[in-house]
């Protein structure tokens, strides 16, 4: 179809190597997030989460333009973030079994994973809560001189809120080098884009803090790639902000409560047949970089992978009540 | 020692933890060349330049998340929210980001950052820039909560508050940045968590913070003269509470009054008569415990009003002779 057109006709600097790393992070998220919602399913997993499935090339592809050093903060659908900026999968399903192993020796759950280590200061459980702390932690690393970038991910029901307009006009004004990327998947919770905003030109919004705006085919990883890599490249020479938009589409629920009332089953099966995966495997296909057999190959080993992660979650101790307050204070 | 004013006290504290330790850091809105809307940071800005004194756009919330972020990188940012009012706006960032973000992630980072900021009413701010809220971060596990009455805890609460790994939210009374007390010029921190007696007495305990530990005592110097002998708590910390020093002297004197400006109803004012009856100075007491606190009302304009609004010198006096008359020991005494 005609997006896969686009990617196939796209020049892109990167290595084979680096290409097949892109495209096994993809099919990382899909399967870890099949899996949960299994889990869940089965008894396994309790409270909520927000499954990233359908949107995998938006974070793939942002994330790649950072270097290892760099920052990200995520929201509440933030396993596909965690996934692409390094976490370890065990480590993440420890998490949502609530063990005391997990990232957040299970105080945090699904909604709160963060892994400094790796540079993810967070998911967040406030719709926009992580803008103002990502400007902080660019602001931070300005002070620091450390040439770090940070890298901002919200949703499109963020740009309703304050946080939003306070925070990227105060990055603006410090020029920090931060990176707000907006994952428009169509929906806050039910509300459609062209009902929950003014406008739906999301990146329109940048000229209004002097910052440009980008906006780009989500389901196109090589396309969030680009646009990502320049506005990294234009945080870190000390020029500012950029606000970037990927337009994609979650396949699930808004979460698990979500009986999809506001949204027909045609909407849902057009966005698969646009599939972010299946067209980066065939892009990678037509290039000679993968055939059907590697394809096969990389699917097993990340079936395995997540497999092993969620036996040694399964195999962690509980947190212990007696630990309950540990964490409060520093 | 030389006496200075509670303002200055508190640009001290910043000027000096900003020379100590080069990751400290200002934020707040006309805090640079303007100096706060207090005068509180006049001057910071020619030693520490705008990069260090940081004007920023008038953003609550950015200005709080953003010392947050700054924080959990290492940083040890001081951000001034104008008017305590105005942390409603910015209290995203600060009760569901800031405070949880150490619980929530497992323990695994730091947030080393202080919220400043002007509280209470007496200036004929009105209902918008007259609040007192501290009992509001003193609900939310992860904050740290002081409220300093004298130039020498401004100051010294304001050095552990910057030195502190977690956030501290530090209410300043408007009405005391004019007040002089003697400060040390050497360096000295005040621990956060531990109260103090201001005078010591036997009858009944007043507990109190900010400006009301000055009509405290000012109220015990004219009930010295009735013969009534008054001890004066100054909390200086409201979260953590120095619970130890409120009970062991409910014990010795067998009454006691809390004093706040804050809303009596749900004020913390109910977390001190709670922290009392809970312990065994409930068996020591002779009366009921007696709250006084902000009348039930928005912060009114006409002077006044918003005098009668919240306690006064005179409020306390009279609550204190009523509750002597309640005592049976009191009246066999008279």
């Amino acid at each position: 179809m005609a997006e896969s057109m686009a990617t196939a006709a796209r020049k892109v600097d990167l290595p084979p190597g680096r290409l097949l790393h892109m495209y096994r992070q993809m099919l990382r998220i899909r399967k870890f997030e099949e899996e949960v919602d299994r889990l869940y399913q089965a008894g396994k997993i309790w409270g909520t989460f927000h499954l990233y499935i359908g949107q995998e090339a938006s974070a793939v592809g942002a994330i790649e333009a950072l270097e290892p050093g760099d920052y990200i903060t995520s929201t509440h659908r933030g396993h596909g973030h965690s996934i692409a900026k390094g976490a370890s999968i065990p480590l993440m399903m420890a998490e949502l079994r609530g063990k005391e192993t997990g990232y957040c020796r299970g105080r945090g759950g699904s909604m709160h994973i963060a892994d400094v280590e790796s540079g993810n200061l967070g998911a967040n459980g406030i719709v926009g809560g992580g803008i103002p702390i990502a400007t902080g932690a660019a602001l931070a690393c300005k002070k620091l001189g450390n040439g770090r970038v940070v890298m901002c991910f919200f949703g499109d029901g963020a740009l309703a809120q304050g946080a939003f307009h306070e925070a990227v006009n105060f990055a603006a004004v410090f020029k920090l080098p931060v990176v707000y990327v907006c994952e428009n998947n169509q929906y806050a919770m039910s509300m459609p884009v062209d009902r929950g905003l003014g406008s739906t030109d999301i990146v329109i919004r940048a000229a209004a803090y002097g910052l440009p705006g980008v906006s780009v085919d989500g389901n196109d990883v090589l396309a969030v790639y680009e646009a990502a890599k320049e506005a990294v490249d234009r945080a870190r020479r000390g020029e500012g902000p950029t606000l970037i938009e990927t337009r994609t589409y979650r396949w699930r629920g808004h979460s698990k409560s979500d009986a999809n009332r506001y949204r027909t089953r045609e909407e849902i099966e057009a966005w698969k047949q646009r599939c972010p995966i299946r067209r980066f495997g065939e892009y990678l296909e037509g290039l000679g970089l993968l055939t059907a057999a590697d394809r096969e190959r990389m699917e097993r080993e990340v079936e395995a992978e997540i497999q092993d992660a969620i036996a040694f979650a399964e195999s962690q101790p509980d947190p212990d009540v007696s630990q309950l307050a540990d964490g409060v204070y520093a | 020692m030389r006496e200075i004013t509670y303002a200055q006290a508190v640009r001290e504290a910043l000027a000096e933890e900003m020379r100590r330790d080069e990751r400290v850091f200002l934020m707040g809105e006309d805090i640079g060349v303007y100096g706060g809307a207090f005068g509180v940071t006049l001057g910071l800005i020619d030693e520490f330049g705008p990069e260090r004194v940081m004007d920023t756009p008038l953003s609550e919330a950015a200005i709080i998340g953003a010392a947050a972020g700054a924080a959990v990188l290492g940083m040890r940012p001081v951000a001034e929210v104008q008017f305590s009012d105005f942390l409603t706006i910015g209290s995203d960032q600060l009760v569901n980001q800031a405070a949880k973000m150490r619980y929530m992630f497992g323990g695994k980072v730091r947030v080393p950052m202080v919220v400043r900021t002007p509280a209470g009413s007496g200036t004929g701010a009105a209902a918008q820039h007259s609040q007192s809220l501290e009992t509001w971060f003193m609900h939310i596990p992860g904050l740290k909560v002081v409220a300093p009455a004298t130039p020498y805890d401004a100051k010294g609460l304001l050095k552990s508050a910057i030195r502190d790994d977690n956030p501290v939210v530090v209410f300043e009374h408007k009405l005391l940045y004019k007040t002089k007390g003697p400060v040390p010029e050497e360096d000295y921190t005040v621990p956060i968590g531990k109260a103090a007696i201001r005078r010591e007495g036997t009858d009944i305990t007043v507990i109190a913070t900010s400006v009301m530990v000055l009509r405290s005592l000012a109220a015990a110097d004219r009930l010295a003269e009735e013969g009534i002998s008054v001890e004066v708590i100054d909390l200086r910390s409201l979260r953590p509470l120095d619970t130890e020093t409120i009970v062991k002297s409910v014990c010795k004197t067998g009454r006691a009054v809390v004093v706040h400006e804050a809303n009596k109803f749900a004020g913390f004012g109910g977390e001190i008569v709670g922290t009392i009856v809970e312990s065994e100075a409930f068996d020591y007491l002779d009366a009921p415990v007696v709250r006084l606190g902000g009348k039930d009302v928005p912060i009114p304009y006409n002077p006044q009003l918003e005098r009668a609004a919240v306690p006064q010198e005179e409020d306390i006096v009279a609550a204190c002779r009523n509750l002597m008359r309640q005592s049976p020991r009191w009246r066999a005494r008279a």
